[in-house]
């Protein structure tokens, strides 16, 4: 077959038939001004037994000739043919394996079986990382407590304008939403409770339905959601952004902590205004399934208010309204810790964005869960 | 106006060490530039200063005092940042302000310093501007302003001119230096950029990986680069260094052999400057050129030295036309060779 090719810039390449394959014995520099034609070259090889590439007389290799040559064994072995190079010098070797190296791994990552261990490793991971970031929460409610308890014996530090900016965006902005949530979930509530109770002839229990569905539950754990999905994305999303700019070294700088000057006005706007949104909620709520039960049912609303003040507990409003301050404090205090894991890019500030807010309604749900527990124990 | 000391100083991030014990004496008024490749730790170690950081080991001190504890307020420095960090909602007259508002400062002491300040930076035109209602260069003044009217004892600046485009940062370049010689304030200054380090320096710590290669003038790092990696960060285009023996005085170089003035025998790591390359036909070493670079005042020609692959670069004054394959011989001066310990990349003289 070729001995050897006249063109300027292709291989020169001997190959000769050995007894168990190929041996090609490459001459000259390989360089990047013939490594279309080597690849070209390589390519017309049968493709049968094994292939011994012999390098002794190759005086420049590049990393385009070294490309070439890897990913040519690469091809082979996994077609199940061995490719061996002979005759190498220290500097080839070396530029080969930091070219093997640097190529990507194929993108189909080869299965690893997911031992008992591996699942093991992976509970526990998680686990520890849970508990780090309740501690870690816990030291920003420590924070935040000490600063405000600062701010009442120091009150010219305490910034009242953020406060009340905060408690609008957070508080006033939500409240279209809010209110129209309620109203809908209160029209829900009476549309299903009316179908299933006519059929016991208990119409008139849709109120007791709607009012301690409302009053304990709904109305303050999804007004919390809501805000959670709100608000924490804002704190992080405005914390983070400025953690990014430096501008929170910079205020540390002109001697400003930034607990009492972010955390404290944006957790204390939360601690406030949350109970005032969720009040807003049940009275909506009320309303919607009052609306509906007058509509379906035809309960007079004098008749719903009657059975509503007679019948209905003033311990669940109670309860209900009890439960939003803390509700407010781990959104508050989840969404700042968020803002302040942000490290110097914008894909970290979407990330923590995000993740601020599903880890504020998860904890916002697992601390009602805990509330019914303990509402439950106590008898109430 | 104030000396600051570092003894020591190392920072983990949890289990990883990022800076491994940095020492130094920076001395009243004195520019001490930070320059490094990205990720080796200088801001790790200017936040340190700042206050920013938490020192894990180590103690800094100002004026003789230790400061590990105080918070970045109490420490008497003013930081400039590369993203500028000002209020976007406060006006440039406000933002230069701020700082002595919240220390307390009567409203018509705030607008006497911030006037001065503002003249001084030129300024004036814009104090009722916002932020964003400036160039880059102007944010980075006003940046600036804010850490002047605090009459702080050290200034520290964070890549202050990454953000700005070429022609501008040599401008601010000239500009910072100018200010910081007027009002005497020592200076601690991070960059990546070895040009930068070069013009602004008094004294500049070349850092690699958390540890300070060297501390020097830029000349004297230009000069006798005491490490491997300072001689190759410092000087563009970047120092070519060679596998070499040392043979009874005689330097066996790229197919060469010349008399070199070191104490080094046997396999030594040889470094040249490209642009201390003389052509001259009778010259000993010689360049297989792939590639010619005019730059007008001088040309960088790219290839191979002799025969061997190394690749290799010199810089020949005024304009030169070079064909791909054609070989240029040179010659060096036996006091521009600077020869390293293959092994630890250390200085042999
Ligand atoms: N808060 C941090 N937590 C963990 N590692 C960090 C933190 N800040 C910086 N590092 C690490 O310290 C090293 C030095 O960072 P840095 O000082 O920012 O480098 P430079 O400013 O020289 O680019 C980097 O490897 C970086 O990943
Ligand atoms: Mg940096």
């Amino acid at each position: 077959m070729v001995a050897a090719m006249n063109d300027r810039a292709a291989p020169l390449m001997d190959l000769e038939t050995t007894g168990s394959g190929l041996c090609l014995r490459l001459r000259g520099p390989q360089t990047v001004a013939n490594a279309r034609a080597l690849a070209a070259k390589l390519d017309q090889q049968p493709d049968s037994g094994a292939v011994e590439l012999d390098l002794t007389e190759v005086g420049r290799l590049d990393t385009a000739a070294a490309f070439v040559l890897v990913s040519f064994r690469d091809r082979r072995e996994q077609a199940g043919q061995e490719v061996t190079f002979t005759g190498l010098r220290a500097g080839h070797q070396s530029l080969l394996d930091t070219v093997a190296r640097s190529l990507p791994s194929p993108t189909t990552e080869p299965k690893t079986p997911f031992t008992f261990t591996d699942a093991l490793a992976r509970v526990g991971e998680v686990i520890a990382g849970g508990v780090k970031f309740i501690l870690a929460l816990l030291g920003f409610l420590g924070l935040f407590l000490a600063r405000l308890a600062r701010t009442l014996r120091h009150p010219s530090e305490f910034r009242f304008t953020s406060l009340v900016h905060h408690a609008g965006a957070v508080g006033l902005g939500a409240v279209p939403i809010v209110a129209l949530m309620a109203f809908l979930i209160g029209v829900v509530l009476a549309f299903q409770g009316s179908t299933q109770l006519r059929q016991f002839g208990a119409e008139v229990f849709v109120v007791d339905l709607i009012a301690i569905s409302i009053l304990r539950e709904l109305g303050i754990l999804l007004t919390s959601i809501i805000v959670a999905g709100r608000t924490a994305s804002s704190y992080t999303a405005a914390i983070g952004s400025m953690k990014m700019h430096e501008e929170i070294d910079a205020m540390r700088g002109l001697g400003l902590d930034p607990a009492t000057v972010l955390f404290v006005p944006r957790i204390l706007a939360l601690v406030i205004t949350l109970p005032i949104l969720g009040l807003v909620a049940n009275v909506m709520g009320l309303l919607g399934g009052g609306l509906m039960a007058w509509i379906d049912l035809g309960i007079s609303p004098a008749m719903f208010i009657t059975r509503l003040v007679n019948g209905t507990d003033i311990n669940h409003v109670i309860i209900g309204l009890v439960k939003a301050p803390v509700f407010a404090l781990i959104i508050g205090l989840i969404g700042c810790h968020a803002g302040m894991q942000v490290r110097g890019n914008a894909e970290s500030l979407g990330r923590m964005t995000s993740s601020a807010v599903v880890r504020a309604i998860f904890a916002v749900i697992v601390a009602d869960a805990a509330f019914s527990i303990f509402f439950a124990q106590i008898g109430m | 106006m104030a000396t600051v000391e570092l003894d020591n100083i190392k920072k983990r991030f949890g289990g990883t060490q990022v800076i491994h014990g940095v020492s130094t004496a920076i001395e009243d008024g004195e520019f001490i530039v930070i320059v490094g490749p990205s990720g080796c730790g200088k801001s790790t170690l200017l936040r340190m200063v700042a206050g920013l950081e938490s020192v894990s080991e180590g103690e800094v001190r100002i004026d003789g005092e230790r400061v590990n504890e105080r918070e970045p307020m109490a420490r008497d420095i003013a930081m400039v940042f590369q993203n500028y960090a000002l209020y976007p909602h406060m006006s440039v007259r406000q933002n230069m302000g701020y700082g002595l508002k919240i220390a307390g400062l009567p409203k018509s002491e705030i607008a006497a310093k911030v006037d001065e300040a503002a003249a001084l930076l030129q300024l004036e035109p814009y104090l009722d501007r916002r932020p964003r209602e400036l160039s880059g260069g102007q944010r980075q003044r006003v940046a600036m302003g804010r850490a002047i009217v605090r009459e702080p004892k050290v200034f520290l600046f964070d890549e202050p001119l990454s953000n700005l485009d070429a022609k501008l940062r040599v401008q601010m370049r000239l500009e910072i230096r100018d200010l910081q010689n007027r009002l005497g304030i020592t200076a601690l200054y991070v960059t990546h950029d070895q040009v930068e380090a070069m013009t602004m320096a008094d004294r500049m710590i070349v850092m690699n990986a958390g540890r300070a290669e060297q501390i020097g003038t830029p000349l004297e790092v230009y000069e006798r680069p005491q490490t491997l990696f300072a001689a190759q960060f410092i000087g563009s285009p970047s120092m070519n260094v060679l596998d070499a023996t040392m043979q009874d005085g005689v330097l066996h170089l790229g197919g060469a052999t010349m008399p070199a003035p070191t104490t080094a025998t046997g396999k030594v790591t040889v470094g040249l400057r490209p642009e201390h390359a003389i052509a001259d036909p009778e010259g000993p070493l010689s360049l297989t050129v792939q590639m010619g670079e005019p730059l007008g005042a001088n040309t960088l020609l790219h290839g191979r030295i002799g025969d061997g692959s190394e690749a290799f670069t010199i810089s020949l004054p005024g304009v030169h036309h070079a064909t791909a394959g054609e070989r240029i011989a040179f010659r060096v001066l036996p006091e521009n060779l600077h020869f390293f310990d293959p092994e630890t990349g250390a200085r042999i003289d």
